[in-house]
């Protein structure tokens, strides 16, 4: 049994006086996808953006309990938020290229974290990137173009290039194909598949095949309540809770 | 196994200092612009609070037969009593030097001050009276302390000899500080311990009529035209590009089109509020269009919508039921106008109204001058009792300014009607 | 059984009144076009009867300013010279310092405004920086050629400098001040347009904000704030009081700070204000001084608004 990477132990998250996750109790295995589902408004999302402190950004958000990120509490003072998320990377649900050149929306990550030196090493390390994540055949002779003049499809991946660039250990994907035609999907969905090897993926996501395709482990929201969580197929065909059952066939969400 | 504490790498330390840095260079260009502001409006309140009170001094009057003054007076001023009286006060000043010097404390409006008193009460004339008239301005610089007497006496503008006739008159008690209501009452004059505003005032307050009458209709009306009946053609994009441009165009060009214009084509009188009024209205026009269009857009379509459906004709729908309820904006709009009107100064000198004026005007029509070109005209002379003038007039304009925002900002709020 | 028709036709309302009242609000509007074409038609027509005297080449590449009337009827144009280069020198100047004190402060300003201040901070500075955009020019006038005017003279002569009286120093710097609230206004705007999904890209790599601001939101505003940054300038060529209660008239080539230089606004004042002959040389040249300034601005305005309306397509 591997030792979990993120541990969640009552987590209960604040909207000024609206409670949106209630206690909050969850184990992330490394190097597997996790899958987050749930009807809409269900706490997932504020559930991820914890885990890497974009919550932080809205004023009237307030976090309490435990998150703790290979051993250390993710909320403690000690903590450096800049070193946070330059170890924990993030997809967005509507693709968000900066209106920069290709090759530097990859180079981004590593230019403010000055982790290359040379000119050559940076070069290489964008070039690993979008091979990582699947695009680099179709851009490598326009790397100066626009991030923004390729498809949906092409820029989700570039993001994910970008995220992946400065070797996080974990990814947090908030619905990344949510935004995107089927094909595209396909595409990514394989994408993560190849990813998991090197890093732990969370994603959120209001598919439930899309969920069952690609992930290990799934955790059921309702409410702001974790339901239930368990490996993907027991979640799938023997949920142990009614809500769940509910959800997953359809009758709620 | 993952570090994220302080000493992770990434740069973290030098990387939070330059953060530090640049939130630091945010809050000093906020702070210089505020120190600025602070500063001006310290130093014209300091300017200005030099003539919240006027020095007058007490004479004796003899206008009784025997002096003569009375009967042989044939000028306006009664000048000559003035000179009497402050003789009589110091009979021991012999020499047409030291005369001159003790005929200047007071102002040479005094003795235009006593004809207009023997015009209220003829019964002055014949007797012996006592009386208050305005010190020169060099008299009053003086009680303020405002007079350098630590150089030489050749250097001073107050002798030795002054100085002891001046302590003289302050221990019979001949001198004494008034509230300077001539400042808001009187009009301009030469002399600055005298100069009022209230010509400016009248100007300013003629041509913003003026200004208001024509450009608040057809502000209005342009803007309800463009917004609600305007087919969407190059024409009214043309129409729109244009009052976008003009808002931008400098305002001595519109001074420079009223001299062409208003004075040269069409004749109108130079000067004249009338004018300064119609090239005010020309400049604030733009300014008007576009807040009323930006009132009658928050009118929601459903008013007018409901209007059509029961039948009323798109001009009915628009002026009972759009118009009205846009007009709370639209007037606050033209307040907010109205006070950017009040502060310009240049498109006035291009039309003349930069002359010296004394008289009250009494029509639009009359050569009238404005408060901030009256400033300007003070600003311009050296002595110093005008610059302080000018700055108690720039807090007067400041005053009106302030209070018409406040009114726009009090009017919007209070009918803010909550859709 | 009879129906009653229902009767639309118009009963209370002639047609024609309501396509009076159309009428008449068209043609208010209209006098907006009719403004323009009247500034665009007396500045031409006056700047042409001026250019019948003096030559265009001489008016735009002259050396000289010194504006005579002629005495006699034959000496049109060979006494005094027309040259605007000196003017066109005091009034960039004079411009450059304003742009070079406001630039900063503006946009410093409005990123602290819109990213960092709290709502409480920006609900009290907003209203105080706007208070300076509502200070009539006269004021500022004022206090530069009363206030700040000696105080950089006495400064410059306690350094062992040579500063004029009349600075061009201490008009720029004014006038720098009351540009203030319009860059930062108008960048304030441009910035918050900049969508929040870019920030929150960045955060999620591990940005600071200083770092996001830098590297991502003011690339990506560029185009709105050099439009304002146009608009602001164009403001500062335009700017008349200010520069007549503080600058000289002095018309030279110099690009020293200290020195006392004149303006365009400067002197279509000094032209048109005292004894004049309505058709003489002298006051001609103010209008032809007038539509180089308007087409100056018109320029600079349409540069600036063709910026921005490209920037807007980009976020469409």
């Amino acid at each position: 049994m591997l030792d979990p990477i993120i541990s969640a132990r009552g987590v209960n998250v604040f909207y000024g006086d609206s409670q949106a996750l209630f206690d909050i109790e969850l184990d992330v295995l490394p190097n597997k996808v996790t899958a987050l589902i749930g009807p809409s408004g269900c706490g997932k999302s504020t559930f991820l953006r914890s885990i890497n402190r974009m919550n932080d950004l809205i004023p009237v958000c307030r976090f309490e309990g435990e998150l703790t990120l290979s051993g250390q509490d993710i909320y403690d003072k000690s903590v450096d938020v800049v070193a946070l998320r330059a170890q924990v990377g993030m997809v967005f649900q509507k693709p968000n290229p900066f209106p920069k050149s290709i090759f530097e929306n990859v180079a981004y990550g590593l230019r403010i974290h000055k982790m290359c030196t040379a000119k050559s090493e940076l070069q290489d390390r964008v070039e690993w990137s979008l091979k990582s994540a699947g695009l680099w055949e179709e851009v490598s002779h326009r790397l100066d173009e626009p991030g923004n003049s390729l498809s949906g499809g092409q820029q989700q991946r570039l993001c994910i290039a970008r995220a992946i660039a400065v070797q996080p250990k974990v990814v947090l994907m908030d619905e990344p194909c949510s935004a995107l035609d089927p094909i595209a999907t396909a595409v990514i969905e394989d994408l993560i598949d190849s990813l998991r090897k090197d890093y732990t993926i969370i994603i959120v996501t209001h598919s439930m095949q899309q969920a069952a395709r690609i992930s290990q482990r799934t955790a059921f929201f309702h409410l702001g309540k974790l339901v239930e969580f368990g490996e993907t197929k027991t979640i799938f065909t023997t949920p142990k809770d009614e809500r769940t059952q509910n959800y997953i066939t359809g009758r709620i969400g | 196994m993952i570090d994220f504490g302080k000493n992770a790498g990434f740069d973290l330390k030098g990387r939070h200092r330059a953060e530090a840095r640049f939130q630091w260079m945010g809050k000093i260009a906020i702070a210089i612009s505020l120190f600025f502001l602070a500063a001006m409006v310290f130093t014209i309140a300091r300017d200005a609070s030099g003539i919240i009170k006027q020095t007058q001094i007490q004479l004796q009057l003899d206008l009784t037969d025997a002096t003569g003054i009375a009967q042989n007076n044939k000028h306006p001023s009664y000048g000559k009593a003035v000179k009497a009286a402050l003789r009589a006060q110091f009979p021991k000043v012999k020499k047409r030097k030291d005369k001159k010097r003790l005929y200047g404390f007071a102002s040479p409006e005094a003795g235009f001050e006593i004809a207009r008193m023997i015009d209220e009460s003829p019964e002055i004339l014949g007797r012996i009276t006592k009386v208050w008239v305005t010190a020169s301005d060099g008299l009053d610089l003086y009680l303020r302390g405002k007079v350098d007497m630590d150089l030489p006496e050749r250097q001073r503008r107050v002798s030795d000899a002054e100085r002891d006739w001046i302590a003289t008159l302050q221990e019979q008690g001949h001198l004494r500080r008034v509230f300077n209501w001539g400042f808001l009452t009187n009009g301009d004059s030469r002399e600055p311990e005298v100069a009022g505003i209230l010509s400016a005032l009248v100007g300013t307050a003629y041509s913003l009529a003026v200004c208001f009458a024509f450009a608040f209709p057809v502000g209005i009306g342009a803007a309800i035209y463009l917004e609600e009946f305007a087919p969407k053609s190059r024409l009214s994009d043309l129409i729109e590009v244009n009052i976008n441009n003009l808002a931008a165009v400098p305002s001595i060009v519109f001074g420079l089109l009223g001299l062409s214009m208003f004075l040269g084509v069409f004749g109108m009188p130079r000067s004249s509020p009338l004018v300064g009024g119609l090239v005010l209205a020309l400049m604030t026009l733009p300014t008007m269009i576009i807040a009323a269009r930006a009132a009658l857009r928050s009118v929601p379509p459903s008013f007018k919508e409901g209007a059509l459906a029961l039948g009323a004709s798109p001009v009915q729908a628009v002026f009972h039921h759009v118009f009205p309820v846009a007009m709370p904006g639209m007037l606050t709009g033209s307040i907010v106008g109205m006070a950017q009107a009040l502060g310009e100064t240049a498109p006035l000198l291009m039309i003349g109204m930069v002359a010296f004026i004394v008289d009250i005007p009494t029509s639009i029509l009359e050569p009238a001058t404005a408060l901030p070109v009256q400033i300007f005209l003070w600003a311009d002379s050296p002595e110093r009792a005008f610059t302080e003038k000018t700055a108690a007039a720039i807090i007067v304009l400041l005053v009106f300014l302030v209070s018409m925002n406040l009114i726009a900002i009090l009017l919007r709020r209070k009918l803010e009607t909550r859709f | 059984m009879t129906v009653n028709a229902i009767d639309i036709t118009t009963k209370n309302r002639p047609m024609w009144l309501d396509r009076a009242v159309i009428i008449v609000l068209a043609l208010m509007a209209g006098v907006a076009i009719l403004v323009t074409v009247g500034i665009v038609f007396s500045l031409v027509f006056e700047a042409y009867l001026f250019f019948e005297k003096v030559s265009v080449t001489d008016f735009l590449f002259g050396l000289e300013w010194s504006p005579q009337t002629a005495i006699r009827a034959d000496q049109v144009g060979s006494t005094g010279s027309f040259g605007v280069l000196p003017l066109i020198n005091g009034t960039l100047l004079i411009s450059a310092i304003a742009m070079a004190v406001a630039t900063p402060l503006g946009l410093a300003s409005a990123v602290y405004l819109s990213e960092y201040a709290s709502k409480r901070a920006r609900s009290w500075i907003k209203p105080a920086l706007e208070i300076l955009a509502g200070i009539p020019t006269v004021v500022y006038g004022f206090f530069a050629a009363l206030t700040l005017a000696p105080i950089i003279r006495m400064t410059g002569g306690k350094l062992g400098l040579e500063v004029a009286s009349e600075s061009a120093l201490a008009a720029g710097i004014v006038m720098g001040i009351m540009i203030v609230p319009l860059i930062s206004s108008l960048s304030d705007d441009v910035i918050n347009a900049v969508p929040q999904s870019l920030r929150d890209a960045s955060f999620g790599l591990g940005a600071t904000r200083s770092e996001t601001i830098r590297k991502v939101v003011l690339p990506a505003a560029l185009p709105g704030i050099s439009g304002s940054l146009l608009l602001a300038t164009s403001r500062a060529i335009g700017e008349t009081m200010i520069v007549l209660m503080a600058a000289g008239m002095a018309a030279k080539l110099s690009l020293n700070p200290l020195d006392a230089v004149t303006t365009i606004t400067v002197q279509i004042v000094a032209l048109l204000t005292g004894d004049q002959e309505f058709d003489s040389a002298k006051t001609l040249s103010a209008f032809a001084l007038g539509l180089f300034l308007f087409i100056i601005t018109l320029g600079i305005n349409v540069l600036a608004l063709g910026i921005v309306r490209k920037y807007q397509e980009q976020y469409d």
